[in-house]
């Protein structure tokens, strides 16, 4: 097998053999987890505190006639029972989306999806509160509900959002990027145009700790403390600020130990909100944690975008122009979180890694009677579903051609000189170079020889499947000019310390969610400063200790907050040259750096170290003029564009030609992030995406009733892989560094989610060519496998 | 109504709700909150903890059960300072991300290595296979079993 990741033959190694910067060095923080140390939001524990349960809607629209409470304030555990009409007086019973629309905190006039908050109980323990959500009597008038997106906007749909003055229809957006006519032009002059309905079903990130909050209100001082599982502390806080009208010097939000997050812990939800109410309410402090059910019914789901794609290419396999116009279900609520200016995100890079003449979208958004959500699990606003669909018509191309999927990948790749590349739809991808990454995949994976297999199987009427995707992204959002949710630029912020020891803290303002920020980070600094990683402190989570930043999500921590911890350790450096030239009586144009220490050119035995010039900041060293005695600094850092990390993937199954299983033999992933800060962390992210995509493409679905109940809200039905249903892994790589990056670094935490699905759905597709399968929609379970071989209709799941 | 049991080798009675699940026994009584709570159908195994040896999902069993039987949590796992094989593992081998899975997958790995101390890669994943991880794949959770199984010596590791 052509290898993996490079690991150190001696894994005890001493400290003298660990790398001072980038490599592969055990986790900072995972001594702390390994003892059960961890500390979550339900682990915290305030005195005198109360517990939270809401109750929700179990129907997916209805009038709400009435809410009785009595029996649950006579519940002798029961402090409080809030309502949408207790709300309403407070001004709280609407709060406003990461997208601009509203959403409704507790229901006042209606509930529009299963699972909706209606109230909020406040208990002496998890188990009283829960009881009394029984004593609540709810008068529910059902209306007809709106659950097939291609419905919602028949004229005489059900109109959802009557709470929305001058609302008659179920439309949110119309959005378009590229040139329509430039695109239908070429289209019509094309000799092979191929079409197809491409679905990417609702799914769920279903991280395994679910969301929750514990709010403590002091009275006195008015000061909120607000634990919460966030992956953007500071935005929240701001959030918090204009919706609850709490000064925002007065709050400080705490996002401890996050058990995942991957897009589910971005918005603001109603527990949150309802948490601090209760603590206001009852003096006291509030925890609420949601049950799994409640995580995956009513937060940010992803996906559900209905995708019609059509490829235009010559019969030799160049392909010219895309285009597709996409059905968005945004559920009740237009409440994504994504950059105001694209309400169907970074979709338009659906023109993937291919130097295209032409390429248009269109994206219609809709509101249904079901959660909201849609940006989440790993989706880098929406590339997934973009490379999702342009992985997937590439191959819909291959087969009418006759030709081999990744041949035709070959030929139509952006060539490296291209670079900086701007795509008809408006990206400027920053570097790449797409063929080598490509053919390592295949000679990791025996392409050919896999190929001779499969002939051979399909000679004896064994289904083999061989599936490839190339993926290229666009995270690290982004650049203020572009980019804001809410108005906020999406910049991040790092503060460095050097104490006068030589020993550092680094203050970021993005949250970890199991990606190992308290490592990477200190390696970012450690490869700037020379100091080492386990001398230096990170610093995250806490508004009160942190700099302000729009957080964790869409793989921009390393893009952005990466940036700005290496400018904010430049800077140190820059300072620490100044001092150094004081202290050897010098010029610091005099002074050469090594890692770790400034010395005289030509002397190199004349120098002081970090450390050393720490001390002297810190200390009675005359100081230059205009430097102060300390080795700190601080960066806000404003990326000057996204960056593009690609790879290619291939994926092996078998299927049961019985029962139409599915299962994934292999699995091979180059990926290209880069610089690569610390190699087992990054081969860590790429692992843990290739599962997402598996379970997506094989497994996990949020599919409805008619009635709108919804089918996947327990871990019975939505189904997750185990490591039953997944191979082990073979990764590998290629390094392109970004050009405009501080070190050159792209970002990796997505990539394998962005990246997996197609190839699995491509191997599946694959198998099943010979029965004269040409698509088929995720998740492929055995029940839509099978209909698939028969010719039959897709079951719901 | 009143149990008494082992936790991590001390005996423990406490007077609870006869409806009280272990796990809330543990985190919220004992304060014991290694042991995590991830979903209410018994699927994913956050909750795992070893019951006389044998891994159980302590959201599905009450503490009332458990009465008079040993309970072993993750806070049971390192003997002082010295970390069991599998803690040292899963560091090693980048078994953990979130931290959250990775109680429960250490306890029943431990379970898994006190029956079989050699495990093979097709045996580990199925020990683990009613447990959920999101964030590793649990390819290098399998090398990290390895690895405790290739260093069974806590001396071993403490060198």
């Amino acid at each position: 097998m052509t290898a993996v990741e490079h690991r150190p033959a001696n894994p005890a190694a001493t400290s003298a053999d660990r790398p001072i910067g980038f490599g592969r060095i055990q986790r900072k923080e995972d001594p702390r987890f390994v003892r059960g140390k961890g500390r979550y939001v339900d682990d915290i524990v305030l005195p005198g505190m109360l517990h939270g349960a809401i109750l929700r809607s179990p129907v997916a629209h209805a009038r709400l006639v009435s809410v009785d409470t009595t029996e649950a304030l006579a519940h002798p555990k029961v402090h409080a029972v809030i309502t949408g009409r207790d709300l309403e007086g407070l001004n709280l019973a609407w709060a406003p989306t990461l997208s601009a629309d509203v959403q409704a905190v507790l229901a006042t006039d209606k509930v529009r999806f299963q699972g909706q908050e209606v109230a909020f109980v406040v208990a002496e323990d998890r188990y009283a509160a829960r009881d009394a959500l029984e004593l609540i009597d709810v008068e529910y008038e059902e209306l007809p509900p709106v659950i097939d997106a291609r419905r919602a906007l028949d004229p005489g749909a059900p109109v959802i959002r009557d709470d929305l003055a001058g609302r008659t229809d179920n439309h949110v957006f119309d959005w378009e990027a590229g040139d329509a006519a430039e695109t239908d032009a070429v289209f019509a002059a094309a000799e092979v145009v191929v079409a197809q309905e491409v679905v990417y079903p609702r799914v769920h990130p279903a991280p395994m700790e679910t969301c929750g909050a514990l709010a403590d209100y002091d009275p006195v001082d008015g000061t909120l403390t607000l634990y919460e599982t966030t992956q953007a502390p500071h935005a929240h806080r701001t959030l918090f600020a204009m919706v609850a009208g709490i000064p925002e010097h007065k709050i400080r939000v705490i996002s401890p130990d996050i058990g995942g997050g991957f897009g589910n812990k971005v918005g603001i939800y109603p527990g949150y909100i309802l948490a601090v109410v209760g603590s206001i309410v009852t003096g006291r402090p509030v925890k609420w944690m949601e049950d799994r059910s409640e995580n995956l019914m009513s937060t940010s789901f992803a996906r559900d975008y209905i995708m019609r794609g059509e490829i235009a290419a010559t019969r030799e396999g160049r392909i010219l122009a895309v285009r597709t116009h996409v059905l968005a279900d945004h559920g009740a609520f237009n409440a994504t979180a994504q950059p105001t200016k694209y309400p169907a995100g970074f979709f338009s890079i659906f023109t993937g890694s291919y130097d295209l003449q032409a390429a248009h979208c269109a994206v219609t958004g809709v509101y249904t009677n079901k959660a909201p959500g849609g940006v989440a699990y790993a989706c880098s606003f929406r590339v997934t579903e973009a490379v999702y669909l342009v992985e997937r018509m590439v191959d819909v191309l291959a087969a009418e051609l006759g030709m081999d999927p990744a041949e035709l990948r070959l030929r139509n790749f952006i060539r490296p000189e291209q670079f900086p590349y701007r795509n008809k739809t408006g990206w400027e991808y920053d570097s790449g170079d797409y063929e080598p990454a490509m053919r390592k995949a295949l000679e990791m994976a025996g392409y050919d020889e896999l190929r001779r297999e499969q002939a051979e199987k399909r000679a004896r009427g064994e289904l083999m499947g061989i599936g490839v995707s190339f993926f290229t992204e666009t995270v690290g959002a982004g650049p203020r000019k572009h980019m804001d949710i809410l108005g906020l630029g999406m910049n991040d912020g790092a503060e460095v310390r050097v104490h006068p020891t030589g020993k550092a803290v680094v203050r970021l303002s993005v949250q970890t969610q199991g990606q190992g920020h308290e490592t990477t980070f200190a390696q970012i600094l450690a490869e700037e400063l020379g100091i080492p990683p386990e001398d230096i402190d990170v610093v995250h989570g806490d508004t009160d200790r942190t700099p302000f930043g729009l957080g964790t999500y869409g793989s921009r921590s390393t893009p952005v907050s990466g940036g700005a911890v290496a400018l904010a350790a430049r800077k140190v450096r820059d300072k620490a040259r100044a001092i150094a030239a004081a202290m050897l009586e010098t010029r610091p144009e005099d002074l050469e750096w090594e890692k770790g220490r400034w010395y005289v050119q030509g002397d190199p035995s004349a120098g002081r170290t970090i450390a050393e010039i720490a001390l002297g900041a810190h200390g009675t060293v005359a100081l230059p003029e205009g430097v102060d005695g300390n080795l700190d600094a601080e960066v806000t850092y404003d990326p000057p564009n996204l960056t593009f990390p690609f790879g290619a993937y291939v994926c092996v199954v078998d299927v049961d030609r019985g029962t139409g299983k599915v299962r994934v033999r292999r699995f091979v992933a180059v990926d290209d992030c880069g610089t690569r800060i610390n190699p087992m962390i990054i081969e860590g992210q790429v692992h843990g995406g290739l599962a997402d995509g598996v379970g997506m493409a094989l497994m996990e679905f949020i599919g409805f009733d008619e009635q709108g109940n919804c089918l996947g809200g327990s871990f019975m039905d939505y189904l997750i892989p185990t490591a039953m249903e997944v191979p082990d892994w073979e990764t590998g790589h290629t390094v392109t560094p970004s050009p405009h990056h501080p070190i050159g670094a792209k970002g990796i935490g997505e990539s394998a989610t962005v990246g997996s699905p197609p190839a699995v759905v491509n191997a599946v597709v694959d198998a099943l060519a010979p029965l004269g399968v040409r698509h088929m929609d995720m998740p492929c379970t055995p029940a839509r496998v099978w209909a698939a071989m028969q010719g039959r209709a897709t079951p719901p799941i | 109504m009143q149990v008494t049991m082992t936790v991590n080798g001390a005996e423990v009675t406490r007077d609870v709700e006869p409806r009280l699940l272990l796990v809330h026994f543990l985190r919220d009584t004992l304060g014991l909150t290694g042991t995590h709570w991830g979903c209410d159908t018994s699927n994913c195994g956050t909750c795992v903890v070893l019951v006389d040896g044998v891994p159980v999902k302590s959201c599905t069993a009450l503490a009332a059960m458990t009465s008079g039987h040993e309970v072993r949590t993750v806070e049971g796992l390192a003997d002082g300072a010295a970390l069991d094989p599998v803690q040292q593992g899963f560091m090693e081998e980048h078994g953990l991300q979130c931290g959250f899975c990775t109680p429960g997958m250490m306890l029943t790995a431990r379970a898994l290595l006190d029956r079989n101390p050699d495990p093979d890669e097709a045996e580990i994943r199925e020990a683990i296979s009613g447990q959920i991880c999101r964030c590793t794949g649990y390819a290098t959770i399998v090398r990290a079993v390895r690895w405790a199984a290739a260093h069974p010596a806590t001396e071993e590791v403490r060198a």
